[in-house]
């Protein structure tokens, strides 16, 4: 290892060499194959050399189409472009060599095993001699603030750290023009907030163009010169000082109610099997009927696991979940815990929404996926339906239902993975990170859809990093002890 | 989330100063004389070397070994099963030969993934070997991506189970829930490993500029020397097995 504390601290202007990339739009549209609408139409933008900016807009707006563009990895075939696009005067695929690139998921950008290795990657890559590899390796670490030696593995890593790592590649490459695809997004607030500021830090130097597409742009903007907002029909380039309306502005909510306890967790502990440290400390809690309880804290708290447990997914190994005579009704088994009961049985009690919304779906159509869960909890064809075609008008899914689900996008598989859920009107529901990645609109929708439940008598779990869910929507509050 | 498949290269063993390529090389080595003799001596002075060299890839741990080679020790144990139970010729002998032989052909790949990692296999491959580039690292690429299907498996398991889906006893319905979920994992790793095919994309990979090493992969005697050891071993069996009248050879019958 080379690299010392103190060279970090005092790091060298990492790209002396790099050259900012001037990018120029204009009348630019993009058709995806078999699509009759334009993704992106009558995009006009220039970003000069140098400048920060953040392209934000609704979900299904269009800023991942333009960013795919700039990059110059639309799928080529079919994919039909109109006006013109040029990076430093060249179309984007051929310059591929001066892109940087930072998407979401940490988990699929990542090569080789250890993180000196995998900054190293990009400048193989690139045919530069193994003795020029190193230092630049240790530089573009130190730039964002990586806190672990080279020989880290980067299995080891948070997603914040992989985030930050993948940052350190690119910048290693001596980007001319940086492009950042909503690389927080998968982050809890602690991660987000350092790869911002590794972002902040390590292009201060205006060594290279910055692009950020994120719907999310309040915390962004100290670190960008201007704001743009991606609309149907263009772009709308917001004034400095600019400040996006709170997300919870004027919403105005059903109010709980106060019922009795449908579940509780007595002392209620996780550990799998072989693993030394407990994932989750034991925990007592009660979710009550009208109530929302939020279940917060750092990750590796086992909030997670905790949801697990209530949601009668995974038999706690000590402590107990119980169910009480309302919520249980009649089970084949009679059992009290839920992980004791028939999945058939559980449906119609407690519905679970996970935080990959895609895990959860299981057939091809909107509508079947809907009728599922009633079908499965013992309710005739034609009631199922019925339920089904009722949740899909109400969702504003309608036009839809003969689609799958796996084409939608983000924010309206999250709002059908909460409808599967309701559609057999459990009366408890356990959701975890409802809210990550929606856009304004979709918050809203969902938040109000929770609030919805809980006034009609449903006990909610929500499992959240968002602080402004937590805000408006926890009757009650509850972080598991660090096991 | 769990630590059960963390499987990978134990960190410092001995036998990881070893080239991979040298070690590839052993292997080649015993499999040739392994697939060509029918004979139980054979197998058996090379799974007894093959063991000696157990400690060198730190796998000392009982536990730990059996975590690794489990799979191959009942793939071994039926393999002569079978052979002594459906064939009217063998005989136990000829069954335990057998077992040998998958045992004996089967843990130097289990040696070479507890004592290298990854990417030194790609680079030695690839510096060696000239290997494609973009067929070696892009398979490393891939491998990265199994631990977290492991973990998905679990959660896919679950969210059926939300949405009142799940097998019971029955077997057929346990099938057809394991060909669902495997289905859904197939889905998201297409997902993903396009994904992943991007980002390499975006850091230069495959671009059609000659890669370097920043590691590098270098040959040493003590390599070459393995090779030969591993060459001894083999006539040191073929000799034994000669000598005690066990010699069956596959291309005489």
């Amino acid at each position: 290892m080379t690299t010392t504390s103190g060279s970090r601290s005092s790091h060298p202007p990492i790209r002396a060499d790099a050259v900012p990339a001037r990018v120029v739009a204009r009348g630019l549209g993009v058709r995806h194959p078999s699509r009759r609408a334009w993704a992106v139409s009558g995009v006009d933008l220039v970003v000069e050399p140098g400048e920060r900016i953040l392209l934000t807009g609704a979900s299904g707006a269009g800023k991942s189409t333009l960013l795919a563009a700039l990059a110059g990895i639309l799928d080529a075939e079919g994919t039909e472009v109109a006006g013109e696009l040029a990076v430093d005067g060249a179309a984007p695929r051929a310059a591929r060599s001066r892109l940087g690139l930072l998407a979401q998921d940490p988990d699929s950008q990542l090569v080789m095993t250890r993180a000196g290795d995998d900054v190293a990657f990009g400048l193989e890559n690139a045919g530069l001699p193994p003795e020029e590899i190193w230092p630049r390796v240790d530089e573009a670490l130190a730039a964002v603030g990586f806190p672990y030696g080279r020989d880290r593995p980067t299995q080891a890593l948070s997603g914040g750290e992989k985030q930050r790592l993948v940052l350190a590649g690119a910048l290693a490459r001596r980007p001319g023009l940086l492009l950042l695809d909503e690389p927080t997004a998968q982050l809890d607030p602690g991660g987000a907030a350092l790869v911002r500021a590794a972002v902040a830090r390590s292009t201060a130097d205006r060594s290279a163009t910055v692009v950020v597409v994120d719907h999310d742009a309040q915390p962004w903007l100290p670190l960008v010169d201007r704001v743009v907002e991606v609309v149907p029909d263009g772009l709308v380039e917001h004034p400095p000082g600019w400040q996006p309306a709170p997300r919870a502005a004027g919403l105005t909510l059903p109010a709980a109610a106060d019922g009795p306890v449908l579940l509780a967790a007595r002392a209620a502990g996780f550990t799998y099997r072989g693993s030394p440290v407990p994932a989750l400390a034991p925990t007592t809690t009660v979710l009550r009927a009208g109530r929302a309880l939020a279940v917060t804290g750092p990750n590796g708290s086992g909030k997670s696991t905790l949801a697990l447990l209530l949601a009668g997914l995974r038999a706690p190994t000590s402590g107990r979940v119980v169910a009480s005579a309302a919520l249980t009704g009649t089970v084949r088994n009679g059992a009290d815990e839920p992980h004791r009961w028939r999945a058939g049985e559980l449906v119609s009690r407690i519905g679970t929404v996970f935080q990959h919304p895609e895990q959860q779906f299981l057939t091809g159509r909107l509508r079947d996926e809907l009728a599922l869960g009633p079908l499965r909890s013992g309710e005739q064809a034609a009631a199922a339906r019925a339920t089904a075609d009722a949740l899909l008008e109400r969702l504003g899914l309608t036009a839809f239902a003969d689609a799958n689900p796996f084409t939608l996008s983000g924010g309206q598989q999250r709002r059908l993975s909460v409808a599967t859920a309701l559609a057999t009107a459990p009366r408890v529901l356990v959701l975890d990170e409802p809210t990550f990645g929606q856009d304004t609109g979709t918050w809203r929708e969902l938040v109000t859809l929770l609030a919805e439940q809980r006034a009609a008598g449903c006990a909610v779990a929500v499992v959240t990093h968002d602080v402004d869910l937590v805000d408006v929507l926890a009757d009650d509050r509850l972080s598991p002890a660090q096991p | 989330m769990t630590a059960s498949l963390s499987l990978g290269p134990v960190p410092g063993a001995a036998l990881g100063r070893i080239n991979p390529v040298a070690q590839l090389g052993a292997m080649a080595v015993v499999t040739l004389v392994l697939l060509t003799s029918l004979d139980v001596v054979t197998p058996a002075v090379v799974v007894a070397a093959e063991l000696c060299l157990l400690p060198a890839a730190g796998l000392t741990d009982l536990r730990d070994l059996w975590r690794r080679t489990w799979p191959l020790a009942l793939g071994a144990g039926s393999v002569g099963v079978v052979n002594v139970l459906l064939s009217d010729e063998a005989t136990l002998v000829t069954g335990v030969g057998l077992g040998l032989r998958v045992v004996g052909l089967a843990l130097p790949g289990v040696l070479l993934v507890a004592t290298t990692d990854p990417v030194r296999l790609a680079d030695a491959l690839t510096i060696h070997w000239r290997v494609s580039t973009r067929f070696a690292f892009g398979a490393l690429a891939a491998l990265r991506l199994v631990p977290l299907l492991v973990a998905e498996f679990e959660s896919v398991r679950l969210a059926r189970r939300t949405r009142g889906v799940e097998a019971g006893r029955n077997p057929v319905a346990r099938a057809r829930l394991l060909a669902g979920i495997a289905f859904t994992l197939l889905v998201g790793a297409v997902r993903r490993g396009s994904r992943l095919a991007t980002a390499m994309d975006a850091r230069g990979f495959d671009s059609g500029v000659p890669r370097t090493n920043a590691r590098g992969s270098r040959l040493h005697r003590r390599d070459a020397a393995f090779v030969a050891g591993a060459v001894v071993v083999c006539g040191v069996a073929v000799t034994l097995s000669v000598l005690t009248g066990a010699w069956s050879p596959i291309f005489v019958g």
